[in-house]
This record gives C-alpha cells, structure tokens and sequence, in this order.
C-alpha cells in the first residue's frame, strides 16, 4: 500500500467520521441527559437527508439554495425532535427502559413508512454541493473537494458544542444532568424543559448530520437504519453519554472503516461490531464514559406484575384445537399455522430471558439464525438427513449461546442489550460474507424435509412436537426451582446474591437454554421455507419476537404464542391490503406501550379479575 | 479462650479520598449480639458491604470460623452460614412472601438450578416454617411487592434464616420503621437468635433498641472503631459522648 494511498483512505475515513460524530453526539448527548436510547436517531437523519433533497430542488435560491436548505432540514429535524419529545416520550420516561426502546423502535417504523409514502423507495441521487462539487489533488491522487469541507466542518461543530457545554449555563444543567440526574432534579431545575431542549439538539445534530449527507451518498429507504446501528457502536463505543468520547470514537471506527474495507475487504462489516463486543468486555462503559454509579446485573425492571398463570383447561383446549383442526383447514391456512409455531418458540425462547430473567436481547436473532444455518449448513455440505440436521439446529444454536453468552451476561441492562446486537451483527456479518461457504445474501437453497414429512399437514405435526413440545419444555424450565430463581435475581439482583445465588451462572445457563429453543424455533422455520438467508440473523428477526412477547404479555409465558400469533395474522392480513405493513406495526406498538403495557394476556386477566 | 466467630483485622477501604473504613479490627464470639453504632457516614453500611461481599475492602482480614471470607463473592459468603438483610428492605416483589422464603430454601439445599419438579411443591414446610417464626404465615400467598412495610422486614428476617446462619448481619433492622412496631421487631429477632444461638452483629440508629438488645456495643466514627464494651461503658466513654454530642437519639 503506498504512502498516498493510506492519505487518501485516512481522510476518507475522516469525511465519515465527521458525519457520524454528528449523529453520534446528539445520540449520545440523548441518553446521557434522558436515558434514552433513542433508535429514530437515524430516521431523523434519513429524514433531514430527504428533506434537503426537496428544499434544494424548490427553493428559488439559485446555487445559495442548497446551503440554506441544509440548516433548514436540520432545524424542521429538531422540530420534529420536539414534537416526539412533548408527545410520546415525556409519557414513558419512567417506563422500564425496554418499552422506552420499544417506542423509538416504533417511530423508525412509523418514519421508515412516512418515507416511502413521501419520497417513493427508489434511490434518489441527492445535489452536489455547489462550489465544492469537484476534487483536489492530495499527493497526487484525487480527492473530493467536499469531504476535505467536511473534515474541516467536524472540529467547528466540536468546538461549537463545547463552547455550548462550558461557557452557558444550560451546558453546565446538562453536565451535571448526565452524571447525576436526580441531583439536578432536586435543586430545582426543570426537568421537562432541560429533557425536550436535549432532545431538540440531539435531534438537530443527527438532522445535521443528515443533510451534509446528502451530497455525499444516495438517499435510501434503509439509510435509516444503516446510520443508527453504526452511531450506536460509536456511542457505545466512545461512553454512552459522553460527546469528547463520541469524537474520539466516531474517528475510530470512521478510519478503521476505510482502512477494513482496504484491508480485509471480505470482513468489512464485521469489525465495526467486533471493535464494540471487545470494547464492551474489556471495558463496558466505553473509551470515555464512566462506569455507572450502581453497577446492576443484566437483569432489569421489565416485569413489575406478579406471574400470571392461564387456566388449564383453557391450555388443554388450545392444544386439542392444535390436533384436530388442521385436517379440515386450506393448504395455505396450514402452513401459516407452521409458520405461527415456529415463532411461538422463538417467542417463547426470548421469554425465558426477558421476561423470567429480566435480560432484554437485542440479538435473539442470533440463535434463531444460527439454529436455521446450522441445519441448512448440515444439510448442504454434510448431506445430513433431514432429522439429525433439525436436530443439530438447536445444538449449534445453544454452543453457540454459550460462547456468546458468557460475556453477555457479564453486563448490565443497555449495555446487555448492546453486546447481544453486537454478536448478532457479527454472525450476521459471518454469514452474510462467508460465501464460499454460507452463499452469502445469495443463501442457502433447497433445505427440504425429508419426503414423507414434506406434505403440509405432515410437517405440520412435526412442527407442533418440536415448537409445541419446545415450549411445554420452556414452560416446565420457568416453573422449576430454575425458572423462580431467575425470576428472584430479575426482581432483586443484591437480595438474590445474598441468597447463595450466583446470578451469573444462572442467567448464563437461562441464555444458552433460550439460544438451544430460539436454535429449534429456527430450525423447524427453515424446513418450512426450503432456504436460509441472512436476514435470518438481522435487527428485525431481533425485534419481533420482543414485540411477540410484549404483544401477548411479558408476565406469562403463554403470552409468547399468543403474541406470536396474533402478529403473525396481523403480518399476513395487512400485507395483503396495504404496502405500509411497517406502519401499522409501528402504530400498534405506540399502543402497547402507551395504553396497553401489560398486552393481551393482561388486559384479559383485568377483565377477569374485575 | 475459644475461637471467635469472626476475627476482623485492620480491614480498609476509601471511596476516592474519603476513608469510609479506615483499620477495622474485633473479634466476634459465638452466641453473642453485637450492635455497631455510629453517626451517619461513620462506615457502618459500608463497613457490612464489605463484610458481606457486596463492596471489595483495600486491604484487611476477615476470618469467619477460622477461614478467609474477605473478596469472596456474595453468595459464596452466604453459603458458609453468614446471612444479612439490608437497611432499604431487599425482597422479591413479584414472588409471593412464600416464594420469597422458597428462593433462599431451594439455594441452601442446593436445588436452585433444578429443572425435574415445578418449584410449588418444593420446600413448603421448612419455607412456612420460617414465615411462621417470623409472624407472616398469613401472608405468604401475597407478593411481597403489596406488603406493609412492617411485614418485609420480618420477611427479609426469614429469608435471611433460610440457610439456618451462624452469623446475622443486619443492616438497620428498624429502619423507616414506627416507633411502637420497633420494639416488637428486634424482641422477636432477639429470641430467635437465643433460640438458635445465632451470632448477630447489627447498626442500629434507635439507642433504645440498641441498649434493649446488644449485649455489647461498638462505636464507629470516621471509618475506626472508637469504642468497644459493655452498653454502661460505652455510654459513659467521654470520647463517644463527644461524638454523639447534640444527636438527640443519645439523649435516652
């Protein structure tokens, strides 16, 4: 690699490290002030990115008019901040975090949708910045003239906020916010005001971020969340709270992304991820940040209800249904059926971890994935019969879980929550590069069952012993001594290790159980398909079972298959009728948090017990 | 002279500059109630923290039957017979007061990773029992997250029994707690100790509890050991009244 050539990638590197500081900081200055973690943070960046892209088009403004557009859609970016803030997220600031996350993850959504309504899903190729259209020589290789602006742009905006952070007294209220909340609270200061003006910067910021963007790349529907899991590595990255540490941070992982895919062009995408599992076991807070002042384990206030147990004759008649009616139901009917059971057991799996054990995954997926490669992998290269590779999926999963989960569980909640995303973009990144051996985004086909377990109503049954029998199994692990132990460290953590407990091991033993069931969820999953792809192992595959198992209610079990079931019928109807499925997801989770917390199954219970 | 229970040497720990436990040293014996007392940020709590694994010490020795226990992680601490309840009442509050007790049971016979049996069956006797001995048999079916005040603490009281201790250390057993109910708590903890020949050391801010109960007083100010004897003693220690001078509770 030549001397010019390592300038030329170093400065790139930087180009992108500017932007991503932007979006980092207000993401960061977020959670320091509010404890959110907020994930729309990079749907106001699509968004501010789209909105430059019409300004600069309507605005009478000649050449002026892309630079008048870029503060514009940054600022309609922090009025929109403002309206989430006043709106949605002053109403659940002392909701457990999980349903904090699960409100921005409904306005991604929500955004997400409001996008392709507005702008279409095509990729839009955005203005060039006037004046600064062209390239420079840099040690006799070109570079663009716009990225150099950039890199100059990054320090004056630094600079900018730190004056805003030293030199104002709103900056000196937000410092001492981010390290002591309840202080702040107690001398006097107003709370609300001091959260929406947080919240209105931080948005601004990733508006900004956004709109410088926009000369830069094309606007995508998926700009979104592209940006956020990448702010988030840097956030976590550089201190959850901390913007010096967002600086640092951003330029970190901005040169390491320009020098890996020099480098190891093949495992580009897994560093970034790799770079935040290391950082986040060697030292959980982060380059810059600090450790919190009460160290928790992973698990956390999510369930604040006492268990709710569903009848038993009700149970015995949803089983028998199960049973008899399926002969007599459509093909099609029948193999929506399979597809229900198979993440009823995904569901459930992830219940035995958020719900009895308090521990939100974000990266579930990983075992559900991993499980269906396991198969499909045993399938393609060991020509295993079908049996024993459904039989390896959830072993591959659980070994897997193992590996993975003991450094998980070392963490505590948001920072758990992180680590499992992160390993779940890693076997993500594994899988979607390794083509030799995963085929890559091109998947694995041709995963079929065995011939005489290959007609509907046949693979129907085997999907009902080993989903239904998975979750009689988890139900039987959540009210043995293991499950009420759990159950005790999720409530009282402190209590629970002066009990003789030793939290760790129990809730790694609960992860590599809730990967080995998530493995079969998974497994049974990619015999009904026929193929295993990557998206097995993205963020959504994470998301949907939490939404399952908030859907139906985190206080039973049973509200897993409920949960799943109604958002599987909820998926396959409006898929039918409307393109914006994502909104209509994102609507009924703003409800559930805001009106229905307890889900379903809480819901019926109230109406039972009034 | 037989072993003590507890032999605390020279034990240390400092939060940035403050020295919270600045050389901690007595012996513990058996069967005896011990209470430690102190104004506020004396280093009592912290001093229990480290005692029972929760806070790491900066240097120091803590033998308990003879055998090492400073560092040792909580639960390792619990398993060798010391208990403790905390002064903001730690139970589980979404398990039934029954549940509570059951926990801590199914830990000491060393079934708590048990998969075989739904735990409801599991230890009910021996987890009644305790709720019995306490005074909440007739709340044991109700989560501790609805229970009067007065009844966590006595529950807390038989989660702690549940590993039949040695060694009781509570925490502000009283604390938040009425003035008429305090009395009544620290009698019955009293005569279960003497009943089990249960060794307690506990803090206390109510002198009255404390002169009540505590067959021998230690005072800590600023991390040391001040004073250590009989209640009359103690009470009469110049150096401890200085200390105490102006708190109202030394009034009694």
């Amino acid at each position: 690699m030549s001397p010019s050539l390592i300038l030329i990638q170093l400065l790139s590197g930087l180009a992108h490290a500017m932007v991503l500081f932007l979006i980092a900081s207000g993401l960061s200055l977020i959670f320091g002030v509010t404890r959110i973690v907020n994930f729309a943070h990079g749907s106001f960046y699509m968004l501010a990115a789209y909105l430059t892209y019409t300004l600069t088009a309507t605005l009478p403004l000649g050449v002026a008019a892309f630079y008048v557009a870029v503060p514009l859609a940054a600022a309609s970016v922090g009025l929109a901040g403002l309206g989430v803030e006043v709106v949605l997220l002053r109403r659940v600031y002392r909701a457990p975090e999980l349903y904090q996350l699960l409100l921005t993850f409904a306005l991604v959504l929500v955004i997400a949708d409001g996008v392709k309504f507005f702008w279409g899903s095509e990729n839009l190729t955005g203005p060039a910045a006037p004046g600064l259209a062209g390239s420079v020589p840099v040690a006799g290789q070109l570079f663009p003239t716009y990225d150099l602006a950039l890199i100059a742009l990054g320090p004056l905006v630094a600079a900018a906020l730190w004056w805003l952070f030293y030199r104002t007294r709103w900056g000196v209220l937000i410092r001492a916010a981010t390290q002591d909340r309840e202080m702040v609270a107690v001398l006097g200061v107003d709370q609300a005001r001091l959260f929406t003006s947080v919240f209105v910067l931080g948005s601004f910021l990733a508006g900004l971020g956004g709109a410088l963007q926009v000369p830069r790349q094309a606007l995508t529907n998926v700009m979104d969340t592209s940006i956020i899991t990448e702010a988030f590595v840097v956030v976590v990255v550089g201190g959850m709270g901390s913007v010096p540490g967002a600086l640092l941070a951003a330029v970190v992982i901005g040169v390491i992304d320009a020098f890996g895919v020099l480098v190891l062009p093949r495992a580009s995408l897994v560093m970034m991820f790799v770079v935040m599992a290391v950082i986040l076991i060697v030292r959980p807070w982060g380059l810059l940040g600090r450790p919190p002042a009460q160290p928790r384990t992973a698990g956390g206030a999510i369930v604040t209800a006492s268990a709710l147990r569903v009848p038993r004759p009700w149970m015995a008649a949803v089983v028998a249904l199960l049973i008899v009616v399926p002969p007599v139901l459509p093909t099609f009917h029948v193999w929506v059926l399979v597809e229900i059971l198979a993440f009823a057991l995904f569901a459930a799996s992830l219940h035995l971890l958020m719900g009895t054990g308090g521990m939100v995954s974000f990266g579930h997926a990983a075992s559900f994935g991993l499980g269906a490669y396991g198969a499909a992998l045993c399938v393609t290269w060991a020509k295993a019969p079908m049996l024993v590779a459904l039989a390896a999926a959830p072993l591959a999963a659980a070994v897997c879980a193992a590996l993975y989960g003991y450094f998980c569980v070392r963490l505590s909640s948001i920072y758990f929550a992180m680590l499992t995303l992160a390993f779940a973009q890693i076997a993500f990144a594994i899988v979607h590069q390794w083509y030799d051996v995963t085929g890559g985004d091109n998947g694995l086909l041709g995963i079929w069952p065995a011939p005489w377990l290959a007609g509907p109503l046949a693979y129907y049954y085997l999907a009902l012993a080993s989903c239904g029998g998975g979750i009689a199994l988890l139900a039987l692990v959540e009210r043995a001594p293991f499950g009420l132990t759990l159950r005790a460290a999720r409530d009282h953590a402190p209590r629970a290790e002066t009990v003789g407990i030793n939290i760790r091991l129990h809730q790694w033993l609960a992860f590599i159980v809730a990967g080995f069931f998530g493995g079969l969820a998974g497994g049974t999953f990619v015999f009904l398909k026929g193929s295993v792809f990557p998206d097995y192992l993205a963020v959504p595959m994470s998301v949907e079972p939490l939404v399952m198992v908030l859907l139906g209610g985190v206080q039973a079990l049973a509200g897993a298959p409920v949960g799943a079931a109604v958002y599987k019928l909820l998926d396959t109807v409006a898929t039918r009728y409307t393109d914006y499925w994502q909104l209509v997801l994102g609507a009924i989770l703003i409800l559930l948090v805001l009106v229905f917390p307890r889900g379903i199954l809480g819901v019926v219970g109230d109406r039972r017990r009034a | 002279m037989p072993e003590p229970l507890l032999r605390v040497r020279d034990v240390r720990k400092a939060f940035g500059g403050v020295r919270a436990v600045d050389g901690v040293s007595f012996d513990l014996a058996r069967g005896e109630i011990r209470a430690l007392i102190g104004p506020n940020g004396a280093g009592k709590s912290t001093f229990f923290n480290i005692l029972a694994g929760q806070l790491r010490a900066d240097g120091g020795a803590v033998a308990y039957r003879g055998e090492q226990i400073l560092g040792l992680a909580p639960y390792v601490i619990w398993r060798r017979g010391v208990s403790r309840t905390f002064q903001i009442t730690a139970t589980f509050a979404t398990l039934s007061a029954l549940e509570n007790v059951r926990v801590a049971r199914l830990s000491h016979t060393g079934d708590s990773r048990m998969l075989r049996r739904p735990a409801d069956g599991l230890e009910v006797e021996r987890s009644l029992a305790l709720l019995e001995q306490v005074g909440l048999a007739d709340q044991a079916v109700r989560p501790a997250g609805v229970l009067a005040y007065g009844d966590l603490k006595k529950l807390e009281l038989a989660i702690a029994l549940a590993n039949d201790p040695e060694l009781l250390l509570l925490d502000e057993p009283t604390a938040g707690m009425a003035p008429a109910e305090r009395g009544a708590l620290m009698a019955l903890t009293a005569s279960i100790a003497r009943e089990r020949t249960l060794t307690v050391l506990f803090t206390e801010h109510d002198m009255d509890v404390v002169f009540a109960i505590a067959g021998r007083i230690m005072v800590l100010h600023q991390g040391r050991v001040i004073a250590d004897g009989a209640p009359d003693e103690v009470r009469a220690d110049p150096e401890v009244q200085a200390v105490y001078l102006g708190e109202e509770a030394w009034t009694t």
